[in-house]
């Protein structure tokens, strides 16, 4: 009996030890979780993307996404045609440079020959950027003309979308082409929210089960 | 210090780093022979190219130009003789002249990559030089011209 009540106290310590340290894990897994959020990279840093199906909540998110995504500064780049659209009334681009093979334009036409690493100063000169291209040929990527039903479904696709599966789908949310949607130079709007409000609801719209709004 | 090449000489150029290379081509090396026109690479007139692209000199930094090949038309050819010089006396093209640097510059990166570019190429190709003459005409001949020529002897740049 008192060995029983010996062994029965020792186990009640280690079930009270083991508590404790499980306690102590899970407040430290809660606190990197916060920080993490804290510094909006939670879904970089987690090498498990945790996608909880909300439809409701999802398509709420891509409402907004579409907004950002049918404004000029990301609209211009996605157009339906083989030039790109330019200004904040997305008219076809003058001089008319052609897409190419790999978006870059052609011949004496190229993107980069106007388009230097960084914004050209002065009202409506040449924005920049290192990497400005067009979607490639075999994978056009088009905005333009799309309903929010048919974006979003066509962002979801590998076979449309750039061969984006979901992580690399999120990371693109900081690719250095989309940031300068939000650097576009003088003289043109900026896209209807902040680049961390569409990072936000992009996010959610992709981790609640990417939900495609009604088409209609 | 700046180092550039241009036409195959390197020089080394006290400039700020922001420069618009078409400065430090013009007033610091002394080659005159492309233009500015507007300034915000709308017109064609300052091209030249960068390590073989047709870039628009007025908006290009010196910066992006340091340790890069930079070719001017002074280097297009040795004896004025590029098929596309040819061509362009030949067919009489420019009328003021002063875009036209810029456009052999610009014709001679469509030949390099459609040796025997159509008329649809050559519009795609030369619609970002503009030319207040209305030279267009004559420049799509002397670029068809300056094809058939360059199959004889070549085009290297």
């Amino acid at each position: 009996m008192t060995n029983k009540i010996k062994n029965y106290a020792k186990g009640h310590r280690g079930i009270t030890r083991m508590t404790y340290v499980m306690g102590t894990i899970l407040s430290l897994v809660t606190i990197m979780a916060f920080a993490l959020h804290e510094d909006e990279k939670p879904f970089v840093a987690s090498k498990k993307i945790v996608v909880v199906k909300d439809s409701v909540a999802s398509v709420a998110a891509f409402h907004k996404v579409y907004k950002v995504l049918m404004s000029p500064r990301c609209m211009n780049c996605h157009p339906s045609g083989d030039i790109p659209l330019q200004g904040d009334d997305s008219h076809l681009h003058t001089m008319n440079p052609q897409r190419g093979v790999e978006g870059k334009g052609l011949y004496a036409m190229k993107c980069a020959n106007c388009h230097q690493p960084t914004n050209t100063p002065g009202k409506n000169t040449p924005p920049g950027n290192p990497n400005w291209h067009l979607p490639p040929a075999n994978m056009k990527m088009v905005f333009q003309g799309r309903s929010p039903y048919q974006l979003a479904k066509q962002l979801v696709n590998p076979k449309q979308n750039g061969n984006k599966d979901l992580k690399k789908l999120i990371e693109h949310a900081d690719d250095g082409l989309v940031l300068a949607g939000w650097n576009p130079g003088e003289g043109r709007t900026l896209p209807p929210m902040s680049h961390a409000e569409f990072k936000k609801a992009w996010i959610t719209w992709l981790t609640t089960g990417a939900y495609a709004p009604k088409a209609k | 210090m700046i180092s550039l090449n241009v036409n195959d000489q390197n020089f080394e150029i006290d400039a700020d780093p922001d420069m618009p290379l078409l400065w430090a081509i013009r007033d610091l090396i002394g080659l005159t022979g492309t233009k500015f026109g507007c300034g915000v690479a709308q017109c064609g007139a300052c091209v030249v190219h960068l390590n073989g692209e047709a870039v628009r000199s007025c908006v290009t930094k010196v910066s992006r130009a340091a340790g890069q090949n930079v070719l001017t038309i002074e280097g297009l050819s040795k004896n004025n003789d590029h098929p596309l010089q040819i061509a362009w006396n030949e067919e009489n093209v420019p009328q003021c002249g002063y875009c036209h640097s810029g456009q052999i510059m610009s014709a001679a990166v469509l030949l390099r990559e459609k040796p025997n570019p159509s008329d649809a190429d050559i519009d795609m190709a030369m619609a970002g030089n503009i030319c207040r003459c209305g030279t267009y005409p004559r420049i799509r001949k002397a670029i068809h011209m300056a094809a058939e020529l360059s199959k004889k002897g070549g085009i290297t740049k």
